[in-house]
């Protein structure tokens, strides 16, 4: 990807707020070299040179249907973690350069800075580690763990490209996780959950936009009360109906893993990738659909126009309320499928299954800049950080668990505040439309 | 994200001349609120009326002898919301003092509540939409447990320390917020639900160590010293505490902030609109920080009452859903400190209330959660409240046919 030519003409960019004042520019481009800096360093001194020089970190890589068996190998833990911070500190002083000319940084340079600082952390956190780190294990894990999050972040970006705040994906998450349960375990057959869902969601929806619209309330607050609502009225069906009678209504098939034939037995790729349920393909449908239709399609420039300047959509005859309508009981119907995803493996329905993920989710898709590849790069940054505590609660760690748990959401704040600063969203966003 | 969370009312002018007298008086935000919370409790009662079992079972031959039905009907609402009042307000069946425990358990639960809801509205009065008081709450619980078990001091300084340890870290925890989104714009949305979670796992893993730890293997601090707690009001027989006390000045305090300081004028003209602010010489980025300070140190404030009035033992689950509710309570009192103190009564009289309904009726404590939602969501939307509601109904009617009287 290049820095030149941005495909995306409303994609945020920072710092071109008008009126923002030059010394306030200078100010901004120092803060990344800084946390790059500050990171790379950390990362050589911890999870290099603080290691004991005889440990070594294992690796396993292959699993059981692969094509070609990888042995499990074996780093040299502090070699390796210095190796790779040197290469971090040497794209730090890259940015540096890069900042001082004034030029924006690429995409791809914190994703690669993020890899190399994972693989001295991982390199570190394992190392005089007996057990050898399941890396298609974790890889699998991130990704099944972050589709919730993915189908939520992507919710949450068609409602707010149309201009509605949408805080309730983390009820629409829930009550599609519900239904979904509660309608796979009636019938027996789990794609009825997976069709049952989405209307959980896009219910949720409508009431958000009923509201938000008809009524003209403050988004946020109703997203903030639906989510309230759905938790109570899921928890209040679970302690009665649920509790009285699981086996009817609580004990749902698993989603079937379909693998796809050869794909499925590339080593490392075709597990993580390509041996998964039904839900995880439709995700990756959904992110390519999106990025697709968002940007490159009628309905998606007239959702951005309603989003970024409602009255200007209007004059040249867009719906601006029917268009946020559509776009929002969408949106819930498309979260209310991440419900589905988090109980595809067959789990039964607790109380507050969600678990705080719609606004992980939320956090993802201002991450991702509102856009569907940025939602899903950040998504799995948080499947990942999750995926990681799992496999590392299992083998044993340095780091105490509530520290790997705290993993995603300081990253968020570090990215959020640190790299991503003033993100801009859609202006027109959590203002009702009044003709 | 937002700049004003009152919504702007969403009758257009030229509808307020069709309308009757009588009308217009039903849309006083009083009444509007009371007839929000019948019709939240009459909504809430369709789902605890198809949870009951007798309801289910005369549902069955509803056609053949629809009374079986409407009397079960009646019996598992009347059940519940009796229930909920007897454990809430006063219960009729005990006898001598027990009768009034109930309420004095409503002025136990709706301490924390007062507190974070104070400092939520302050937040939202500064267009700052702040979700972190349970963090907030949680950090101030714990360093007031600290307080409480890791110094000796004589009685009054003790309890005073530990509330101001309280206050400390909940205004540091919220600081970052404030700090971030001064500094570099950072969501405040965000990094609040964030820092709600980091707050979790940190107080979690305190839990673990020897700082907090009563020793055995479950993750809960030892109670905190009797010097450090703080005193009951109403004798031993009641859970009253002077936290109440202490709320009620914090919300004479919070008015006398937002409504008679300077400070608090720059706090609102903020939230009414950044860019004139900033233009007439607010601040801007100041006002945020501190916003988020008092906001944050009075949800620690709030945690600190729970530790040292209530429970007096720390566990990560100390702060339940405080923070959460708190941003209901914020909502439902329209963001002023008198709303938020009745709202907060009204929400911790549904906490304390809710054991008894389930325990005698049957009916899970989840309910209250539904109302709860269901009370602000019908605050939000007045129009929703007049369709729904009879007597504006009748109202409107009269109000139509005089306005023909009238035309003829």
């Amino acid at each position: 990807m290049s820095t030149v030519a941005d495909p995306q003409p409303s994609q945020p960019v920072e710092l071109d707020a008008p009126g923002s004042a030059p010394m306030v520019q200078a100010k901004v481009g120092w803060r990344g070299p800084i946390v790059y800096g500050v990171v790379s360093l950390i990362s050589l001194v911890v999870f290099g040179l603080l290691t004991p020089g005889s440990d070594r970190t294992r690796f396993m890589v292959s699993s059981s249907r692969d094509l070609v068996d990888i042995a499990p190998f074996a780093v040299p833990s502090r070699l390796t973690a210095v190796l790779v911070s040197v290469l971090a500190l040497g794209l730090t002083a890259w940015i540096t350069r890069e900042t001082l000319a004034r030029r924006k940084v690429a995409v791809w340079v914190p994703v690669l800075f993020g890899f190399l600082v994972l693989v001295a952390f991982l390199v570190w956190v394992m190392a005089g580690n007996d057990n050898a780190l399941p890396l298609t294990v974790l890889l699998t894990g991130a990704l099944t763990l972050s589709v919730p999050l993915i189908f939520g972040s992507l919710a949450g970006l068609l409602c707010e490209r149309s201009g509605i705040i949408n805080i309730a994906i983390e009820g629409q998450l829930l009550a599609g996780a519900f239904l979904a349960v509660v309608v796979a375990s009636l019938t027996g057959n789990p794609y009825t959950g997976l069709i049952a869902a989405p209307i959980a969601g896009a219910i949720v929806g409508l009431g958000l936009v009923l509201f938000a619209v008809r009524y003209r309330v403050d988004q946020i607050i109703v997203g903030v009360v639906l989510n309230v609502l759905v938790i109570g009225v899921t928890n209040y069906l679970f302690s009665t109906v649920l509790t009285q009678n699981p086996q009817s209504f609580n004990s749902p098939p698993r989603l079937p893993t379909l693998p796809i034939p050869f794909l499925s037995q590339i080593p490392v790729v075709g597990p993580v990738l390509f041996n998964h349920s039904l839900v995880v393909y439709l995700m990756y449908v959904a992110v390519a659909v999106l990025q697709v239709m968002v940007f490159r399609s009628r309905w998606g420039l007239r959702m951005r126009a309603v989003g970024e300047h409602p009255k200007a959509a209007d004059t040249v005859g867009i719906p601006v309320n029917l268009t946020r309508i559509k776009n929002t009981v969408l949106g819930g119907a498309v979260a209310g499928l991440g419900g589905a995803a988090l109980v595809a493996a067959g789990l039964a329905f607790t109380k507050e299954l969600t678990a705080g993920r719609g606004y992980i989710a939320l956090a993802a898709m201002i991450l991702g800049r509102w856009s569907p590849k940025g939602a899903l790069a950040a998504a799995l940054l948080f499947g990942f950080a999750d995926s990681l505590r799992q496999v590392l609660g299992n083998l044993g760690s340095p780091v105490p668990s509530q520290f790997l748990a705290m993993l995603p959401y300081l990253a968020t704040i570090f990215a959020v505040a640190g790299l991503v600063g003033r993100v801009r969203a859609p202006a027109a966003e959590g203002i009702p439309y009044v003709k | 994200m937002t700049d004003t969370l009152v919504a702007p009312s969403a009758t257009p002018k030229h509808e307020d001349e069709r309308r009757g007298v009588l009308q217009q008086m039903l849309d006083s935000s009083w009444l509007l609120i009371v007839t929000a919370v019948v019709l939240a409790l009459v909504a809430s009662s369709v789902l605890v009326a198809a949870a009951d079992q007798d309801v289910q079972k005369t549902a069955t031959y509803l056609f053949a002898r629809p009374s079986d039905f409407f009397a079960a009907l009646w019996e598992s609402v009347y059940a519940a919301y009796s229930t909920l009042f007897r454990g809430a307000i006063f219960d009729y069946q005990a006898t001598g003092l027990r009768r009034v425990r109930p309420i004095t358990e409503t002025m136990t639960a709706s301490v924390p509540l007062i507190f974070a809801g104070l400092g939520l509205a302050v937040g939202f009065r500064s267009g700052l939409f702040n979700i972190g008081a349970q963090g907030q709450v949680l950090v101030g619980a714990a360093a007031a447990t600290y307080v409480g078990i890791a110094f000796d001091a004589p009685a009054g300084v003790h309890v005073a320390l530990a509330c101001l340890a309280g206050i400390a870290a909940g205004a540091a925890w919220a600081g970052i917020a404030g700090i971030l989104k001064a500094r570099t714009g950072a969501n405040e949305v965000i990094v609040t639900i964030m820092l709600n979670s980091i707050a979790f796992q940190l107080i979690s893993y305190l839990l673990t160590t020897s700082l907090l730890r009563q020793g055995g293997t479950r993750p809960i601090s030892p109670a905190v010293a009797d010097t450090a707690q703080l005193p009951l009001l109403a004798g031993a027989s009641f859970r009253l505490h002077a936290g109440f006390l202490l709320a009620l000045l914090a919300a004479v305090g919070v008015w006398w902030l937002l409504e008679r300081s300077t400070l608090g004028f720059r706090f609102r003209a903020v939230g009414a609109n950044q860019r004139a602010a900033r233009t007439a010489g607010i601040r801007v980025n100041l006002v945020f920080v501190l916003v988020m300070l008092v906001a944050g140190g009075l949800a620690g404030l709030g945690g600190a009452a729970q530790i040292l009035g209530t429970d007096k033992q720390l566990q990560a689950s100390s702060a339940g859903s405080i923070g959460f509710d708190a941003i209901t309570v914020a909502l439902l009192g329209r963001s002023t400190p008198l709303g938020t103190v009745l709202a907060a009564l009204l929400f911790g009289a549904l906490r304390a209330g809710s054991p008894l309904m389930q325990s005698s009726a049957g009916t899970p404590i989840d309910i209250v959660q539904v109302i709860q939602a269901s009370i602000v969501l019908l605050i939000a939307a007045p129009p929703l409240v007049r369709r729904f509601s009879a007597l504006h109904w009748v109202a409107g009617i009269a109000g139509s046919t005089k306005k023909k009287e009238a035309h003829a």
